[in-house]
């Protein structure tokens, strides 16, 4: 990837991470690492029935094995926290099961010991019994089952569009978006084709390597919780507001995660030590296992029904209808319905648009957001659509999408109309490299070749807040302060470039302080490749703030303009001595318009995210296996602000949609999950990896971005999934709708094409 | 209860451990070194990595009892007085390493690979590391990374 600097040259540099010798040493902090005086382990005993009522709880065993401290009920519980409810869109889930249960997983009481070992062999003597009630699993039958999850919905007062569903009965439905624009109906009744098809995302998850883990302390202060969270401030926001305190008493501090991806966000097991140190007045810590992850939260599985108007060679009408399965409680499930949800119709410009998106109570682990907020799951659909539309009308995959594609200036679905969104050059870039010109050879005897590309697209999450402090010291060095939580994705790196570009300074030389609620100030989360958009404008401004007064004191102690006195001298003279600070802050939040009634508003998003990609596969027809040669990955990401990270992260993200589409997925026996683990859950290991992976950013700048750079994050998983599918039916001829693409189901599918279809 | 005497990263140290600890808990608790983690519990993850008289094992899966006697070496013992390896250092400048939370493992098993294969090929590195897993999928850099190691430790023992 070619290096682009400008002005300091501090932007646009391979920057190594700045914490990367504690990392390859062993010496990086995690929440892992974290031991307090007098600390209690607590473990979890956890639901064995889909949906029930506690009957009876039977904790006496367990209470009495020598060693166990105390064994807690959601009854204790609400001795501390009398409403123990929390969520970000809703407040639906209880820090313990509370007279019901809502999933096979679902924590319902915790035993505390000091030793892991006693609490772990106390947890499996408790008993309880259930009235086991009619469960649902699948989001299309949640629509309209008798089996209901929730008595009543209980919207959280933070988000204004949800307040018509506070006090809802007898429905799963959390959600539902509605979008209208244009007249579909004579769209579709003046096509000269209608194409209709069904898609479904599996179930799947994130599985961080280093699981869910906090641990909470009381001071004299108040709280102070430490906890491996992508969103510090909306922790320390949710659990003062669950304890009815000030913000200020309430500390959370972030170090390094070992991993995160969507899934450490929100309130996880913060407010479980939250009420178990207040209730016991110690310490208390909780790691869970890497089975227990399984059941704490998982990527939405979907379903997509899309239906497109084609009339000369053009998309002129599409009907989208997404179905989200959101699990037991609704964690940011209803969000990504609308705010992916709008991005349904695809990358393509068409006049006439009508999106249906449900958010889904069903009776399953919890699902919320997975690197990518719902677009992997979407791209997936709209992307196989796309192909198997070309293909009926034998046009070319690529001048299709060159034909329908929405360019800079176009209107979106929502209406908003495209800026800085480089969909055509991600499309040419990876035509190009996938050499889709050239004849391809697609193989003889049993093992057929194909190739397949898709492109997909995401509106950045909005309206959202970051602040953020610069603080110059009297010998001129530079700490940075903000919330940004680095789990891997390199902000720590990227912000420090960014104020070291402003300060014209060596981005090593900054210090970044990480998020500690007592001193780094709100940021709403690391989440959505939000962070170097929002929080890289916040720590440019500071920046620029701090290089403002530094001017000023510059004036002051009579130093003429443009003469290059260091620093240092600057507060020597006004001080007298070494001493002194210069804090520059810098606070963002971009411009928003609320959704219409027809879901439309002329400002969706502050930034699109753009990402392709190609591969070419081998399908051997005797066992249906598939074999991804080549897996290449074009990305808008604005400017580079690391071309080595950017790098790293479209890699990173496309292996990861590679796992989610190759092998991953949750398998269910009535609600039980039956692979909780990495022995039976596989991701994708060094040895599955394509033998050829291509990375590339496309030449481009977000003009509104700071130092014209956007999020990167998630751009790399868009088009994995609908690539490989529609490489397969290049080679082979046989076409899947339902992710994984694993060996069984394209063996299945070429004997049903052969007419010897094999029994069920 | 029993008291276990092993060699840890070049020093004798020993320490109470009961039957069921594994090395990995022996390491957090007596001597808060926290590099060997304990991920998936089950040896299939590489985390958990230390090396057990020159041979690397699952730190999880080992009970800390059988080390009495033996030299155990962990991530901390690798960079002597802030000196990183040529393997860590590779690893760096490669950008090997993203959470870093598998990172430990990785490194310490590309050692044990190229003590065995000091010119590795793709297929090698890929054969040796596929008991290592990196869910950040660092998986090209971490190829890259043991390639350039060799390289410096080649050009070292010249």
């Amino acid at each position: 990837m070619a290096t682009r600097t400008i002005g300091s040259g501090q932007v646009g540099r391979s920057v190594p991470r700045l914490e990367g010798a504690a990392k390859v040493t062993g010496r990086a902090e995690y929440v892992h690492n974290i031991r307090l005086p007098k600390m209690l382990i607590g473990k979890i005993f956890r639901s064995t029935v889909a949906q029930g009522r506690i009957k009876s709880l039977d904790v006496s065993a367990a209470r009495a094995l020598p060693g166990v401290y105390r064994v807690v009920t959601i009854d204790d519980v609400k001795t501390v926290i009398p409403n123990p409810l929390y969520g970000p869109a809703f407040h639906d889930q209880p820090i313990l099961a509370d007279g019901k249960v809502h999933y096979i997983g679902e924590p319902v009481a915790v035993v505390l010991a000091t030793d892991p070992y006693i609490a772990e062999a106390a947890a499996s003597l408790i008993e309880a019994e259930y009235e086991e009630l009619p469960a649902v699993f699948d989001e299309i039958e949640a629509m309209t089952s008798a089996a209901v999850v929730h008595d009543e919905l209980r919207p959280a007062g933070t988000f204004p569009d949800l307040k018509h569903l506070k006090g809802k009965k007898n429905t799963n439905i959390a959600l539902d978006f509605h979008l209208r624009r244009g007249d579909p109906g004579k769209a579709f009744a003046e096509a000269d084709h209608v194409f209709e098809h069904t898609f479904r995302s599996q179930q799947v998850l994130h599985l961080p390597l280093e699981p869910f883990v906090s641990a909470a302390e009381l001071t004299e202060t108040g709280l102070t919780i430490h906890t491996a969270s992508q969103s510090p401030s909306f922790v320390r926001i949710e659990i003062a507001r669950l304890l009815g305190w000030p913000e200020n008493k309430v500390r959370v501090k972030v170090p390094y995660l070992g991993g995160g991806f969507g899934a450490k966000l929100y309130i996880k097991l913060e407010a479980m030590v939250a009420a178990l140190t207040l209730l016991t007045r110690r310490p208390v810590k909780i790691s869970l296992t890497m089975e227990e992850q399984f059941y704490t939260l998982t990527k939405h599985a979907a379903t997509f029904r899309i239906k497109s108007a084609i009339k000369n060679g053009r998309i002129t009408g599409r009907d989208c209808e997404v179905w989200w399965n959101g699990g037991a409680y609704a964690d940011i499930g209803p969000r990504i319905t609308q705010k992916s949800g709008f991005t349904a119709p695809g990358p393509y410009d068409i006049d006439n648009v009508s999106i249906d998106s449900y958010s889904l109570y069903t009776n399953l682990t919890p699902a919320g957001a997975l690197r990518g907020f719902g677009i992997p799951q979407l791209v997936w659909a709209y992307e196989s659509h796309t192909d198997m539309m070309a293909r009926a009308l034998k046009l070319d995959p690529v001048e299709f999408r060159r034909n329908n594609i929405l360019r800079d200036g176009r209107a979106q679905a929502t209406g908003t109309a495209m800026k800085d969104a480089a969909i055509e050059a991600v499309l040419d870039r990876l035509a190009l490299r996938m050499n889709m010109k050239a004849p391809f050879d697609h193989g003889g005897g049993t093992v057929k070749r194909g190739r397949g590309i898709a492109i997909g697209f995401k509106a950045s999450i909005s309206p959202t807040t970051s602040i953020a402090i610069v603080n110059v010291a009297a010998d001129g060095s530079v700490t940075l302060y903000c919330s940004t939580v680095d789990m891997g994705q390199g902000s720590d790196t990227a912000n420090a470039q960014l104020v070291a570009e402003v300060l014209n300074i060596p981005a090593e030389s900054i210090k970044v302080v990480h998020p500690d609620t007592d001193v780094t100030p709100y940021d709403m989360a690391t989440l959505g490749s939000r962070s170097l958009y929002h929080m890289g404008h916040a720590v440019r401004l500071a920046a620029e703030d701090a290089k403002a007064k530094l001017a000023a004191l510059a004036r002051e102690v009579g130093v003429p303009e443009g003469a290059n006195v260091p620093v240092a001298e600057l507060f020597q003279k006004k001080y007298k001595m070494q001493a002194g600070n210069i804090i520059g802050t810098g606070s963002y939040i971009p411009s928003y318009v609320p959704p219409d009634a027809n879901g439309l508003t002329p400002e969706a998003t502050p930034f699109w995210m753009v990402g392709g990609t190609g591969a070419e596969v081998e399908v051997d027809t005797e066992t249906g296996h598939v074999r991804v040669t080549k897996l290449i990955n074009v990305a808008d990401v604005g400017r580079p602000v690391n071309p080595r990270i950017v790098e790293t992260q479209l890699s990173g993200a496309a292996v990861m949609q590679f796992g989610f589409t190759m092998q991953e997925k949750i398998e269910l026996d009535g609600g039980q999950i039956t692979n909780a683990s990495f022995a039976d859950y596989k991701i994708p290991s060094i040895v599955d990896i394509p033998p050829v992976m291509q990375n590339e950013a496309v030449e481009s700048e977000q003009g509104s971005g700071p130092f014209g750079a956007k999020g990167v994050g998630e751009s790399g998983t868009f088009g994995v999934s609908p690539a490989i599918a529609n490489a397969i039916e290049d080679a082979c001829g046989v076409r899947l709708t339902e992710l994984p693409l694993t060996a069984e189901k394209v063996y299945r599918a070429l004997r049903a094409a052969q007419g010897k279809p094999l029994e069920e | 209860m029993r008291t276990i005497h092993f060699t840890l990263n070049d020093e004798a140290v020993s320490a109470q451990a009961a039957e069921h600890h594994s090395i990995v808990d022996v390491l957090r608790d007596r001597f808060d070194l926290f590099g060997a983690r304990e991920s998936c519990a089950q040896g299939l993850c590489g985390c958990c990595t230390v090396l057990v008289d020159g041979t690397a094992v699952s730190g999880c899966l080992y009970l800390a009892a059988f080390v009495d006697g033996k030299t155990v070496t962990t991530i901390e013992g690798l960079a002597q007085n802030g000196k990183l390896t040529p393997i860590q250092e590779a690893f760096l400048e490669t950008g090997a390493t993203q959470c870093g939370f598998c990172t430990p493992g990785f490194v310490l098993m590309a050692g044990q690979l190229l003590a065995a294969h000091p010119d590795p090929d793709d297929e090698e590195i890929r054969h040796y590391l596929s008991g290592n897993l990196c869910r950040c999928a660092a998986y090209p850099e971490i190829i890259a990374a043991v390639k350039l190691a060799a390289g410096k430790l080649r050009a070292g023992r010249l």
